[in-house]
């Protein structure tokens, strides 16, 4: 008897997923609840477990390929046994009635010592793209890295390196480049660029496309409108410093970020209309009575918005913790769905990487986003005296369609304000 | 004469006219990179052309002429005595071969708008190379600098003989005569190679060599064949042996040979390995660091060195000290200098010892992947069931696969007959791209010809 397995469900809006790494084989036997595939959607990169044990008779899919809700991925026989054995179990991947060659290439293998199986081009290729070849599991035979596994390596996750293979992520091959979605307007076509010199063609990873399509969208669509400030965070960078201690106790890291996630919802219920989204068909706009803020997140496949609840109503310590998990599951490309849907206003905290100020891009269809700067102490003058003083750069973007520069900045104010009193934070934080 | 400094800038310096330092100066120039390259005897070629490979090949290829012409007598043909005539054989070998090359590698150096210096670079700093030995005091200012000083004779350790009857490689070569009775000390590639020339010249040959085989590191089953060839040619081959004292006696030399005694030749070859030359060329006053044993300069995969501005490339860098393990690297630096995304990560570099038979093998040997653990097969196709051998009267040849069990990729390849340095090729392809078992039984391997020896031991992996 055998069972067949659909792409399940992955949530309203979304219809399809890319396969990005098949981690079972024919052959195998697996238990309950093993990872079989890892796919890619709109949203996010999730691994889908088995629903049931059972040898996996054939598998459907292959990286790189663009697959529909409902869709078979996996044929299950559930006459083997109920144990999981090894993906390396070389009995199980035997071509039944096919007898044994001694050398024969059983594909695909394990790692192994050595030099990296891959042709000196293939080899170059990588150097070029900046790829570790040991990270990358070769689709070719024996295990040979090829050409192509190198470039879907390059623009899709990073494998974790060799030395601690059990977490090795295997690396997606790269699919056939599709064209963006167009937002109405053609591009002039590109120059010839092989005129002046040698140049790579590198297909977009699922991410990058999405992040390009949502940028073109938002930057074609949203008439943008930056507002500059600079928050005095001279006592709050007090505060955090005294209280590092006492909330490492509690196991958090107290950051800055807590702190403006926070101020910028307090500040949020005083400006609703930047915590809402424009219906330009309906000319509404929706106001929002919840404030899930967005955290723009770094990783090594692009950016990535996480989005923390109800920041309004918790603690900024509850924040911090969240914000922190919230942060290593993206990087770990261990996000849910569920961790990057719903947001209604992006925070973007570039201080890390230094900078004096930038000017975001919101993230649509949300109205406004707060882009945050290093902190600098700087010249500042008090009562007639010249004192150096912490100054946050902040740059509030947002959509001039909803709102006016007044209100933009009465909006940055309320956020500047609190940040500026920490002495607020006995009632409001 | 020129009073004061002459300054030269340029992209590139490259230090050393052998077969990486000219391989590095061609690249350079081809990427558009203005180069020097600053040789002593103003030449390219190198230890490769002058003194090594080439007119060690020209000799050797001399010797199995006469080979084949004595066996010939197997098969009914009979040539007689040859007569070796020395003057002729020498101006050949200088004129026609040596001579011949370096013309053709002077005339691409013109073609490609490579200057070669004469004199010998040293480092004044990392920026600046002074040149002893120019007709002006010079110095070239470089942007990056090449070093490919590559290596020279090692001598006897403890024996210090000054003596015109003890030769190195290089004066072996230049073929002064063919002594009657000739010493080997060294029964690695270059013993073996010159021991050759010299014994199928007429010499007797008796060779010395420290270690318990010869071609220490090299798979027993594929030295045996020519072990079984030299124990005839040569007149004795002494192992586990070691030479403690050598004196000229005027007319000849006399050599203590540890547990054999004192024994009378009429010239002794030194063929102990070699050294690099990476002493005196001022590399303290940049920050290239020298590798703890060997003195070799210390470079990572692009043949960087420590210092950003120094790369370095070929014999100087480490063993294994080949020619074509040069080239590469010398293609590497120039690349990896001109910010190309180049890298030595070459995973098989071919050797090939050129006696008769000839020895070849690159990638793993049998008994490295069993050191390192590789859980590997090994295929041995015997020459005796080769049509192509038979034909040549050969059957003495053995071929022989190294492969992955598990991924059944090919991982070490090493031949044993006539024509290996030219088989090896095809192997070294196979384990360079990753080619499995099944990938080189199922490529066509034309009929009949040595290459479908490796054919068939591949085929004989698969079952």
């Amino acid at each position: 008897m055998s069972r067949q397995f659909t792409l399940p469900d992955l949530g309203e809006g979304l219809t399809e997923a890319e396969i990005i790494a098949v981690l079972v084989r024919e052959g195998d036997v697996i238990k309950e609840d093993v990872p079989l595939l890892e796919v890619e959607t709109d949203k996010a990169q999730v691994e889908i477990p088995s629903p049931i044990g059972g040898r996996v008779e054939k598998v459907h899919v292959q990286p790189g390929q663009t697959v529909k809700v409902g869709a078979v991925l996996v044929t299950f026989s559930d006459d083997g046994p109920a144990t999981r054995s090894a993906p390396s179990a070389a009995a199980a991947t035997a071509p039944r009635g096919a007898p044994a060659r001694p050398a024969a290439p059983t594909p695909p293998p394990a790692p192994a010592a050595g030099p990296v199986a891959a042709t000196p081009a293939t080899r170059r290729v990588a150097r070029e793209l900046g790829v570790d070849l040991k990270t990358v599991r070769g689709s070719g035979p024996g295990g040979r890295v090829l050409d192509t596994d190198v470039r879907a390596a390059a623009s899709g996750p990073r494998a974790a390196p060799a030395a601690t293979p059990p977490q090795a992520k295997p690396a997606a091959p790269a699919g056939p480049a599709k064209p963006l979605a167009s937002v109405g307007l053609e591009a002039p076509p590109l120059p010839r660029f092989e005129q002046w010199g040698p140049v790579e063609r590198a297909p977009l990873s699922h991410l990058r496309r999405t992040i390009a399509e949502r940028m073109m969208l938002s930057a074609t669509l949203i008439p943008h409108v930056t507002h500059f400030d600079r928050a005095d965070i001279t006592d709050l960078d007090a505060f955090i410093s005294r209280n590092l201690e006492g909330a490492r106790a509690k196991g958090v890291t107290l950051t800055l970020t807590g702190f403006i996630l926070k101020a910028a919802a307090l500040a949020l219920r005083g400006h609703p209309q930047f915590n809402a989204s424009l219906d330009p068909g309906a000319g509404e706009l929706i106001l929002k009575r919840y404030y899930h803020l967005g955290v723009a997140v770094a990783t090594d496949r692009g950016l990535i918005v996480p989005v923390l609840r109800d920041i309004d109503q918790k603690p900024v310590l509850e924040i911090a913790r969240e914000l922190a998990a919230l942060a290593q599951r993206v990087r770990e490309g261990k996000a849910t769905l569920e961790d990057l849907r719903g947001g209604t206003f992006t925070i973007t905290n570039i201080g890390a990487l230094g900078g004096t100020a930038a000017i975001p891009i919101i993230n649509y269809p949300e109205v406004a986003i707060l882009a945050v700067a290093r902190a600098r102490l700087e010249p500042v003058v008090r009562q007639g005296q010249i004192v150096p003083r912490l100054l946050l750069p902040l740059t509030l973007t947002f959509d001039h369609r909803v709102a006016d520069g007044a209100d933009g900045a009465r909006f940055a104010t309320e956020i500047v304000s609190r940040l500026e009193a920490p002495e607020r934070l006995l009632w409001e934080w | 004469m020129v009073m004061g400094d002459l300054v030269d800038e340029v992209d590139v310096a490259v230090v050393g006219g052998g077969p990486g330092g000219y391989s590095a100066a061609f690249r350079c120039a081809e990427l558009g990179l203005e180069t020097v390259v600053i040789d002593a005897d103003k030449r390219l070629g190198g230890a490769c052309l002058f003194e090594g490979c080439i007119p060690s090949k020209a000799l050797l290829h001399v010797a199995a002429v006469l080979g084949d012409a004595a066996r010939a007598r197997e098969f009914g043909v009979d040539f007689g005595e040859p007569r070796i005539s020395l003057d002729p054989l020498r101006k050949w070998k200088q004129e026609r071969v040596v001579g011949k090359l370096a013309r053709g590698l002077a005339g691409v150096a013109q073609a490609k708008k490579v200057e070669v210096i004469g004199g010998r670079g040293v480092f004044e700093d990392s920026t600046t190379l002074r040149i002893e030995g120019a007709d002006a005091l010079q110095k070239v200012r470089f942007k990056h600098a090449i070093v490919a000083t590559g290596s020279r004779p090692s001598g006897l350790p403890g024996v210090t003989a000054k003596s015109e009857r003890v030769m190195d490689s290089t004066a072996a070569l230049e073929l002064p005569e063919i002594p009657e009775r000739l010493l080997v000390i060294g029964g690695g590639y270059i013993g073996l190679e010159l021991g050759t020339v010299y014994a199928t010249l007429g010499s007797h040959v008796t060779l010395v060599e420290m270690t318990d085989g010869l071609l220490p590191g090299v798979d027993r089953d594929l030295v045996q064949p020519l072990q079984r060839r030299l124990d005839k040619l040569f007149a004795a081959i002494h192992l586990e042996t070691k030479v403690t004292a050598l004196r000229d006696l005027g007319a000849g030399v006399e050599a203590l040979l540890e547990g054999q005694g004192v024994q009378r030749f009429d010239r002794v070859l030194v063929a102990v390995g070699r050294r690099a030359q990476s002493g005196g060329i001022g590399l303290e006053a940049t920050r290239a660091r020298l590798t703890e044993r060997g003195g070799f300069i210390q470079v990572d995969d692009r043949c960087r060195t420590d210092d950003p501005r120094i790369y370095a490339v070929g014999d100087v860098t480490g063993e294994p000290m080949l020619a074509h393990r040069a080239m590469r690297q010398g293609k590497v630096a120039a690349e990896a200098l001109a910010g190309r995304p180049a890298a030595f990560d070459n995973v098989a570099v071919p050797a090939v010892v050129f006696t008769d038979p000839e020895i070849a093998w690159c990638g793993l040997s049998e008994a490295q992947a069993k050191s390192q653990g590789v859980e590997a097969k090994v295929s041995k196709f015997q020459w005796a069931a080769s049509g192509r051998a038979a034909t040549i009267g050969r059957s003495d040849g053995l071929t022989k696969l190294v492969a992955d069990s598990r991924s059944g990729r090919v991982i070490g390849v090493g031949i044993v007959g006539p024509g290996a340095g030219e088989l090896i090729a095809e192997a070294t392809l196979a384990v360079e791209t990753a080619a499995l078992v099944e990938d080189v039984a199922a490529t066509i391997h034309a009929h009949p010809t040595l290459s479908e020896t490796l054919m068939e031991a591949a085929e004989n992996l698969l079952g």
